[in-house]
């Protein structure tokens, strides 16, 4: 259940979020999802993309720091109060959450939130024992 | 004034017999007495009988200070450890550091050598002198401190840091004489001011100082800021500490060597050969009286020229032009020397960091900011950010607690770094641009 996502480290200077998305395009590998964090000298690009080992891969070979981390995707109603009732449950159950970023889907009245969990096998059985969907990567990756 | 007359005005002929005299008993005493040495010596297959003449120098072996570094911690010493009373070290971790120690007579020996220097800048007995080089394993602070006692002078020994509090005594204590690093002298004339203290009308009158490379101008805007006379000093801790040479307060033209316990020579650094007097290469000193740690033809990385024409003063001991550069990679950072070899062998201890850094200086004020740029790899990557500044924070305290010296380090993209031939380029000094 869990996904795959790309995070790339990035100096902080111009052109250098373009490199990346050129790079991509260059490959034909669509981004799903994105979040950037960043410091006064550095950020952290997270993706989600629709194939993760070619977007590695490609690059890598252009000297990127590259690596691959496990987080949750998960479908929320779009409607007030859905990120609340799973912050809650996570809360309740001593689940972390590191940082989490959400979009919203083309069609339907849903969210898609990713999260990254300090313990993400347990975030995952949490969600579904309070029947939460929980989108599998496959899923997510061809959305 | 000269504090000791007869020594520092000899006649050169009489200098160099009694420097001959000297290096002959210093041969017989590392011969006998430093393993190093005695394999040094026959390596070349000579004995001390072979020293005949100060030109014979040249027979001798040179002492590096990977020499002392691969004698960690005390392999190079000539004495027992009855004997030693002091140890001073250089920074950085083990086999990067140096030690050196010092007997009774050494102790005694460095005093008269810095209460001669502070005499030389034009200080007295009678003189205040306000002493902020660091206190410790560093010799700058205990070299200058025991040098102000012997010259019967009142030190305050305020060491580094702390600088409105340094100021405040400026004001309140009013010394004569200060000693610091030059770059320190204008950030301290800089916030005395900001505290409303007219550093102008103080009494001060002389300024020491050392352990960083200056210019002309520097010292004409130190003169100006602070209305005193600015001295230039030289020493290295491997050699005995502060107190090696020093300007006259009379000529401020070239350091005056204390020739009498140190033999100095210039050489080519590439080949290794003597120079003659006026032409500039590596300053190389040979310590003609020290008794724990003597060291033969040591070579500084300092590179000057020696000026041996009579000077208005009265000495007629040798003088050494300003340092103009080094012929190694040793950055000096607020006083504090630096290899960048020290700052690598840190950053490989460091988690997984790799040994791809750059280091930056640049000088912001009056003072100097090193960077250290390192590059991120995979091994060390995290997507979280708190990681990588908890990365960033470890870096910069071991190099602070090894090396003593605060630094900002900075992760970078893999190939960032600047790579020219297959080489890295890793000093970026941005000092002396304008």
């Amino acid at each position: 259940m869990k996904v795959d996502q790309l995070s790339i480290f990035l100096e902080n200077r111009a052109g250098r979020l373009a490199e990346v998305t050129k790079i991509l395009e260059d490959n034909g590998i669509n981004i799903r999802a994105l979040s950037l964090a960043d410091t006064s000298d550095f950020g952290i690009l997270r993706l989600i993309v629709s194939d993760f080992e070619k977007a590695r891969n490609a690059l890598k070979e252009n000297g990127f720091t590259v690596g691959r981390t496990n987080v949750v995707a998960v479908e929320v109603s779009d409607e007030p109060g859905g990120l609340n009732n799973i912050l809650t449950l996570l809360q309740e159950s001593g689940i972390n959450v590191e940082y989490m970023y959400a979009f919203v889907q083309q069609s339907g009245n849903s969210a898609v939130l990713i999260f990254r969990f300090d313990r993400t096998d347990q975030g995952i059985e949490v969600l579904q024992k309070n029947n939460i969907t929980v989108i599998p990567g496959e899923k997510l990756y061809s959305l | 004034m000269i504090l000791d007359q007869d020594l520092e005005t000899l006649p050169r002929e009489e200098l160099r017999e009694l420097q001959l005299t000297r290096l002959k008993s210093l041969c017989e005493r590392v011969y006998h007495n430093v393993p190093f040495y005695k394999k040094r010596f026959e390596e070349r297959n000579i004995t001390p009988a072979d020293i005949k003449s100060l030109e014979d120098i040249r027979h001798l072996p040179f002492t590096e200070k990977q020499d002392l570094r691969n004698h960690y911690p005390f392999g190079m010493f000539a004495v027992s450890r009855d004997n030693i009373v002091r140890i001073h070290s250089s920074s950085g971790t083990t086999g990067k550091a140096t030690v050196v120690g010092y007997t009774k007579r050494d102790i005694k020996n460095w005093a008269r050598l810095m209460a001669r220097s502070f005499m030389a800048a034009g200080a007295t007995p009678q003189d205040m002198i306000h002493n902020a080089y660091g206190y410790g394993l560093f010799t700058g602070g205990l070299g200058a401190h025991y040098g102000a006692e012997e010259l019967g002078g009142a030190v305050v020994p305020i060491s580094g840091g702390g600088t409105r509090r340094q100021a405040m005594l400026l004001r309140d204590f009013q010394p004569d004489v200060i000693c610091c690093t030059p770059s320190y002298s204008l950030f301290l004339a800089e916030t005395a001011e900001e505290m409303g203290i007219d550093v102008k009308k103080l009494p001060l009158r002389i300024g020491i100082f050392g352990a960083e490379p200056w210019t002309e101008e520097m010292r004409r805007d130190i003169e100006n800021r602070l209305a005193i006379t600015a001295i230039d000093i030289y020493g290295l801790s491997e050699i005995m500490g502060p107190g090696v040479g020093i300007e006259c307060h009379e000529a401020q033209d070239g350091l005056h060597m204390m020739e009498d316990h140190f033999l100095v020579e210039i050489i080519d650094p590439e080949t290794g050969e003597p120079l003659p007097p006026g032409e500039t290469g590596e300053l190389v000193i040979t310590t003609l009286t020290k008794e724990a740690i003597p060291l033969i033809r040591y070579r500084t990385r300092d590179l000057t020229s020696l000026n041996v024409a009579p000077c208005k003063c009265g000495r007629t001991t040798a003088r050494m032009q300003r340092v103009t550069g080094r012929s190694d990679d040793m950055l000096i950072i607020r006083g504090v020397n630096v290899f960048p070899s020290q700052i690598e062998s840190i950053l490989i201890e460091t988690d997984g960091l790799t040994p791809h850094y750059q280091l930056i200086v640049e000088r912001h004020g009056n003072l100097d900011i090193l960077t250290v740029n390192v590059e991120v790899n995979e091994s060390v990557f995290s997507d979280e950010i708190k990681n990588l500044q908890r990365l960033e924070s470890k870096v910069q305290k071991n190099i602070k607690e090894f090396l003593g010296v605060s630094v900002r380090c900075k992760l970078v993209e893999p190939k960032g770094i600047e790579r020219s031939v297959g080489k890295a380029k890793r000093i970026i000094d941005k000092r002396n641009e304008s």
